[in-house]
């Protein structure tokens, strides 16, 4: 992405400010956010997109959660664990979602430190953040196999409506793949990062163009995404 | 207007980015099949488009044979029929004219017009193609697994889509989803690229109120279809988990086949406003570029600058807005909450307002021009009579009251053909005649050209403006056969039979066309690098066909709108866009 990187920061030095400055940077040439490289911007109309889907998702499924004549099964009850003898509701979600916010803010260090250069630190911090997003997934592994083996399936399970199961695996499983995308994105930036290809703009082997430590803030927009998702889907699924 | 020439003399801006560094291909593979280069990817788009539509078309002759001599064909039966209409229009709709209007026309032209060298990220949009033509593979290969295609309906209604008995219900259905969301992930690649491309790599001078229509009719239609296609998307995961694990999405408890089917509880009307928040944007991502084409079809060849080319803009973003809170007039009679039509036929009659601007200004813009009857010229103004005609019958449709009776009759398919089927295809066409010579570096025949023109016009009104009568004598669309009904006079018969006559006529006058491509491209007219004489800047490359990465060394500057045709006092009657004041002065001088 060398060719998108800013490096003349706007023809005229003192830029107009709010309103009127969108105005004018909309009115201008060649670009129309004026310090926003084309990879960043993509990024953002993907999510933009991409919020579009899981708003879909959630609205089928308040939809039918709101329409069913047959009662819904009580989420506190059905993501209860017995821990050491105790009946503590919801916990397993609970600390699913410490970690994927925990992981947000181990992303925001790592663009910190891209964006000083320092390789290790920012690799480690990738890696400490793909970790948790592994956690994470590896902990929706564990719940999925557990409601399956209470008898959850897409078509039905014991406790009542039938859509409790289709919009759980459906929507937690989709979440769950844009998870572990993420950490696959996380692992091959930090791979990228720790060897300095960004510091020798070495080229892509795909795309062919040049690295640049922009991309740690990408990677980083994603994943706070999908971070934001999972607090709508904990908000609608989980507490409702 | 915004962009007299001399505006240009405050000087233009620096370069604020530096220029872009091109992948270059080395052997053949990366060059013509693996290509990153958004013309080879345009010229891949639009053949793979034009390839599954003629599927499509020959579908619709097989349809007119039923419809117009009902009995004499023994080998459709009903099964296939209902095979044909779905995949007629889902062919049409998706296949052919979103991936020819955006992945076609988008790949080629928006580099070239904003003055760019590619796409912004070129191999996310091979990509794109790559995953399109697998869409495209998927959805052909249901014709080959046992029980056929899906016999749904293009719109794909549950329940009836999944249970037994509707055709393609083994595989048909699967594949037809699976292609379905394949499709939007490619798209969702290209389209990324179109709409960073236009907001983020357009040349120095190149402002977005300078931007040629057609840019922003495609533009426009591209950020429609990254928040429509989500919601078919979904609509599709969803569906086929009904299908294959046996959710209950959209399925409710019903007897199927003289058994109570596994299913429960789901809503069927959900899937239908799903469909529909796509559905109806859908229609605009169709119309919004041919809108924008058309624009500069018609000032081109009329000579004359675009009327109001500032409301030509607004109204395309209105449009595209608007767009987003109608789609429940598709479902007046689906059991919805019934005082939703009230708010959807409103919004669906404000659309008219933009609408009809458009329509005024592109005949404003032929008043008094110096119209060249050009073929290019010629389907432009084929485009505007029929668009006017369905977008008329649009307004019957939008109204609760009138919608009803007319749900389902021949008045709804001879609209929509006339709206969102013919008049984008008179765009289609229009726009390959015009902008062939850029991409072959050769005219196409002007002769065949113009009988190509006449035949398919002609012939699309015959063909769809009875269907208006037949649909208002109640006759059903997507019924295999009428049978002896009595409100059905034998004179709708008589005329179905005519339709399909002329039908089978005009599809086959389209060899014509193919045959021109094909002719043209060995042996047509050489045709120079601006052989209409357009303002744009795809018109100003320095070699044609243009090279890879476009412009030579120097990106183009531009300095004014796209519409300075007929400046008085000008030396020519038209001034490119990457001319700069200077040398338009110079000429004036000389030619006063």
């Amino acid at each position: 992405m060398a060719e998108t990187v800013l490096t003349n920061p706007g023809q005229s030095p003192a830029r107009l400010e709010g309103w009127r400055g969108i105005a004018a940077d909309w009115a201008s040439d060649q670009r129309a956010f004026k310090n926003v490289s084309w990879g960043k911007a993509m990024m953002w109309i993907f999510l933009l997109s991409d919020t579009f889907i899981f708003s879909c998702f959630l609205l089928s499924y308040m939809t039918a959660r709101m329409s069913t004549t047959v009662p819904w099964p009580n989420p506190s009850e059905v993501f209860a664990l017995n821990i050491a003898g105790k009946h503590i509701p919801l916990i397993l979600i609970a600390i699913m979602t410490f970690i994927l916010i925990s992981s947000s803010g181990t992303m925001a260090m790592a663009v910190n430190f891209g964006y000083r250069r320092d390789r290790v630190r920012t690799a480690i911090l990738m890696l400490v953040t793909a970790a948790f997003g592994a956690t994470f997934v590896g902990m929706q592994a564990f719940e999925w196999t557990k409601l399956i083996m209470e008898g959850v399936r897409p078509w039905g399970n014991p406790w009542g409506a039938p859509q409790f199961g289709a919009s759980f695996f459906m929507i937690t499983g989709f979440h769950g793949t844009h998870v572990t995308i993420g950490v696959i994105f996380l692992i091959a930036i930090a791979r990228k990062v720790f060897r300095g290809d960004f510091d020798v703009e070495r080229r892509g082997f795909f795309t062919s163009r040049k690295g640049y430590y922009e991309i740690v803030e990408i990677t980083g927009l994603y994943w706070h995404f999908v971070d934001l998702v999972w607090v709508f889907i904990f908000a609608f699924f989980y507490l409702w | 207007m915004v962009d007299i020439p001399y505006e240009g003399i405050r000087g233009i801006p620096p370069a604020e980015v530096p220029d872009v560094e091109l992948y270059h291909p080395r052997s053949w593979w990366t060059r013509y099949v693996f290509s990153q280069d958004a013309k080879v990817i345009a010229i891949q788009y639009s053949l793979t488009a034009t390839a599954i539509g003629l599927v499509a078309l020959v579908l619709s002759w097989l349809m007119r044979l039923q419809l117009g001599f009902p009995g004499t064909f023994s080998f459709i039966d009903a099964n296939q029929y209902l095979q044909f209409i779905t995949m007629h229009g889902m062919i049409m709709v998706i296949y052919l004219l979103t991936a020819l209007f955006l992945g076609g026309f988008g790949n080629y032209l928006i580099p070239l017009m904003v003055g760019a060298r590619d796409m912004v990220f070129p191999y996310v949009n091979m990509l794109s193609y790559w995953v399109y033509l697998l869409a495209v593979l998927v959805l052909a290969s249901t014709f080959f697994v046992p029980g056929g295609p899906t016999g749904a309906g293009w719109t794909l209604y549950p329940p009836q889509a999944i249970l037994s008995g509707t055709p393609g219900q083994d595989w048909g259905i699967i594949l037809m989803m699976a292609s379905l969301i394949l499709f939007i992930i490619g798209f969702t690649m290209g389209g990324l690229n179109y709409v960073v491309t236009v907001l983020q790599a357009r040349t120095r001078g190149m402002t977005l109120m300078r931007l040629p229509l057609t840019v922003w009719g495609i533009f426009t239609a591209t950020v429609m279809a990254l928040l429509a296609f989500p919601a078919l998307f979904v609509a599709s995961v969803m569906l086929l988990l009904d299908r294959l694990l046996g959710t209950s999405f959209f399925m409710p408890s019903l007897v199927e086949m003289g058994t109570l089917s596994k299913y429960g509880g789901g809503s069927p009307l959900l899937f239908q406003h799903l469909f529909w928040f796509f559905g109806h944007p859908e229609v605009y991502i169709v119309a919004l570029p041919a809108f924008g084409i058309v624009s500069d079809l018609i000032s081109t060849h009329a000579r004359k600058n675009i009327f109001g080319y500032r409301m030509m803009v607004w109204a395309i973003v209105a449009i595209g807005a608007l767009s987003f809170i109608v789609w429940a007039h598709h479902m007046y009679v689906s059991g919805m909450f019934p005082q939703f039509g009230y708010f959807f036929a409103t919004t669906t009659l404000i659309i008219a307002i933009p609408t009809a601007i458009k329509v005024y200004n592109w005949v404003l813009t032929l008043w008094r021009g110096d119209i060249h009857l050009t073929v290019p010229m010629l389907f432009a103004l084929g485009f505007i009579i029929t668009f006017v005609n369905g977008g008329l019958t649009g307004l019957f449709l939008g109204n609760v009251v009138v919608d009803v009776p007319l749900s389902d009759t021949m008045f709804v398919v001879a609209h929509f053909h006339m709206v969102m089927g013919v008049a984008p295809i008179m765009v289609v066409l229009g726009a390959i005649y015009h902008w062939y010579p850029k991409v072959t570096g050769r005219m196409l025949n002007n002769a065949l050209g113009k009988f190509h023109f006449w035949v398919t016009f002609l012939g699309a009104y015959l063909i769809f403006f009875p269907m208006h009568y037949l649909g208002l004598l109640g006759v059903p669309r997507r019924y295999f056969e009428l049978g002896d009904a009595t409100f059905i006079p034998s004179s709708a018969h008589s005329l179905n039979a005519f339709i399909s006559v002329v039908a089978l006529t005009v599809g086959f006058s389209q060899m014509v066309f193919l045959f021109n491509l094909a002719w043209s491209f060995f042996k047509g007219e050489a045709s120079g690098g601006n052989p209409w004489r357009a303002t744009t800047l795809e018109w100003q490359t320095p070699e044609t066909p243009p090279g890879h990465g476009n412009w030579g060394k120097e990106l183009p500057v531009v300095y004014r709108w796209a519409y300075d045709y007929s400046v008085p006092g000008a030396a020519e009657d038209f001034i490119p866009q990457n001319q700069p004041p200077r040398a338009t002065q110079l000429a004036q001088g000389a030619a006063s």
